[in-house]
């Protein structure tokens, strides 16, 4: 099954230090080799963010992220796991893991008909 | 309750594991399980119990759960692994609790759904008997089991004992939770009656299966040993009128010596795999407390040095101010409070009450008045305000 690894982390605080962006590389490198990755990716700050909502049919686009938070959604990986522990422990490797969080939502199975 | 309900609860557990296990599915075993029961309900007192009565339930609620899949029309190639698998033989149910343990007492639920899911699927206990002994609705209990069982399935949480890397944190969080259990039954934190028996007894039996299933883990058997040890002197920590009595003031005629015998012996067991930890330490604290015949008896020197080897596991003030309380029966109560006086607890009313009662021997009596008053402004259970209450009339 499918599951969002959501890296919340201090803006701000994000992978620029060499070794730390090495440790994302083999990380990468690791989930790929496994067969476990999907997608995944670093989004650029929030103050690139922009927020969409229709309300009545009536479009508004805002400046900024939909909440200001201390943490932000700092980057994702989707990974096909085998269960939750192993979704755990590939969470437990990301290096935002140490300083901020990774929440971890399985994805809703939607059932294929054959 | 009856001899059928006695069955059913002793066998729950493992039945419902092996069809967890079988069937994916929480839910569905639970319905098929409960669908057996109902069966060996109209059976059992015509036919007889049957000898293996785990057995019984498990190939009948694996039929029931065969009748449940094909009236649902979905999970078809479950049915076929269902079908083609032999039935169990009388001897040959494996036993699956200790995944189901682990599964129950999964990190990624709340501590409060771990509770009562292992109380309704290991313990076999009823969402009823659930509320009743946690003072809740039983709408809440069945609330929280109902969003626990959908985690387990919609996250993914495995039906599996964690591999050994994990297992030492994984069996920490099972043993909080038994122990959990033990504790709202050794001094319930709310409402009129100091223990609930029933509670403590549960615990007992859960530490019991854990042991059976994990024998060659030290701190299951010391766990299993300091829950005994606790509850072998609950008889006595109790007045006739139900007020609360201290370990010095208790009739040590009223401890349980048989059990006390028995929780001796688990924790030599335990110790001789020279793997101590925190249950074993405070097992071992309890025995030197259970061992004296009178209060002065009591090898307070040999407590105080274990508090201090408990804290190295539980750095907490709580472990502290029990250090605190040993160094004063040890060394004076003037030791002992000025251990007392660097704890941060001060919204804590056994912080107090122990404070209390080291001014009280220092003959500081203003001061000891003054710390009772606090400790009953603080306490939430009934027994124990009165007891304090009491403590206070004294120093009047």
């Amino acid at each position: 099954m499918q599951y969002m690894l959501l890296i919340y982390s201090t803006e701000g605080d994000g992978p620029d230090d060499p070794a730390v962006l090495e440790r994302y590389r083999a990380f990468g490198e690791e989930v790929r080799e496994a067969g476990k990755f999907v997608a995944g990716g670093r989004l650029r700050p929030t103050s690139t963010a922009s927020s969409v909502r229709v309300r009545d049919g009536e479009l508004t686009v805002t400046d900024g992220p939909f909440a200001e938070t201390k943490e932000h959604l700092g980057g994702y990986y989707l990974l096909d796991c085998d269960d939750l522990d192993e979704a755990i422990a590939y969470a437990r490797k990301i290096p935002a893991a140490e300083r901020g969080s990774i929440e971890v939502r399985p994805i809703w199975e939607v059932p294929v008909r054959a | 309750m009856t001899e059928l309900e006695r069955i059913f609860r002793e066998e729950y557990g493992r039945v419902v594991a092996v069809l967890i296990r079988d069937l994916r599915d929480v839910e569905l075993a639970e319905d098929a399980l409960g669908d057996a029961l109902a069966a060996a309900l109209v059976a059992w007192p015509r036919q007889g119990v049957p000898d293996k009565p785990g057995a019984w339930l498990t190939t009948t609620a694996r039929r029931k759960a065969i009748d449940r899949i094909r009236r649902e029309r979905r999970l078809e190639e479950l049915l076929t692994h269902l079908e083609n698998d032999e039935p169990p033989e009388d001897e040959g149910i494996p036993d699956e609790r200790l995944r189901l343990v682990f599964t129950c007492c999964h990190p990624a639920l709340a501590a409060e759904a771990q509770v009562a899911l292992t109380l309704k699927l290991v313990g076999g206990l009823t969402t009823q008997e659930i509320a009743r002994a946690f003072l809740l609705s039983e709408a809440t209990v069945a609330q929280r089991l109902v969003r626990a069982k959908r985690k387990v399935r919609a996250a993914g949480i495995p039906f599996r004992v964690p591999a050994d890397h994990d297992l030492p944190d994984r069996l920490r969080t099972v043993l909080a939770v038994i122990y959990l259990v033990f504790n709202e039954g050794y001094s319930a934190t709310g409402g009129d009656v100091l223990t609930r028996p029933d509670l403590m007894a549960e615990a007992i039996r859960l530490g019991g299966i854990l042991a059976a299933l994990m024998p060659d883990e030290p701190e299951v058997l010391g766990l299993e040993a300091l829950m005994m040890l606790h509850a072998a002197r609950s008889e006595a920590r109790t007045s006739a009128g139900g007020e609360l009595v201290l370990l010095e003031d208790q009739d040590r005629s009223l401890w349980d010596r048989d059990q006390i015998r028995r929780a001796i012996g688990l924790l030599d067991r335990a110790m001789a795999y020279r793997r101590p930890g925190p249950y074993q330490v405070q097992a071992a604290i309890a025995a030197l407390h259970a061992e004296a015949e009178r209060p002065e008896d009591t090898d307070w020197p040999q407590i105080a040095a274990l508090y201090g080897g408990l804290a190295a596991y539980q750095p907490t003030p709580v472990v502290e101010l029990n250090r605190a309380v040993a160094v004063a029966m040890a060394d004076g109560p003037g030791a002992g409070l000025a251990l007392l006086d660097r704890l941060p607890l001060d919204g804590y009313h056994l912080f107090h009450a122990a404070r209390a009662d080291l001014l009280r021997r220092l003959g500081r009596r203003a001061e000891a008045r003054a710390a009772y008053g606090r400790a009953r402004e603080l306490a939430t259970n009934e027994r124990e305000r009165a007891f304090l209450a009491t403590r206070l009339e004294t120093l009047a």
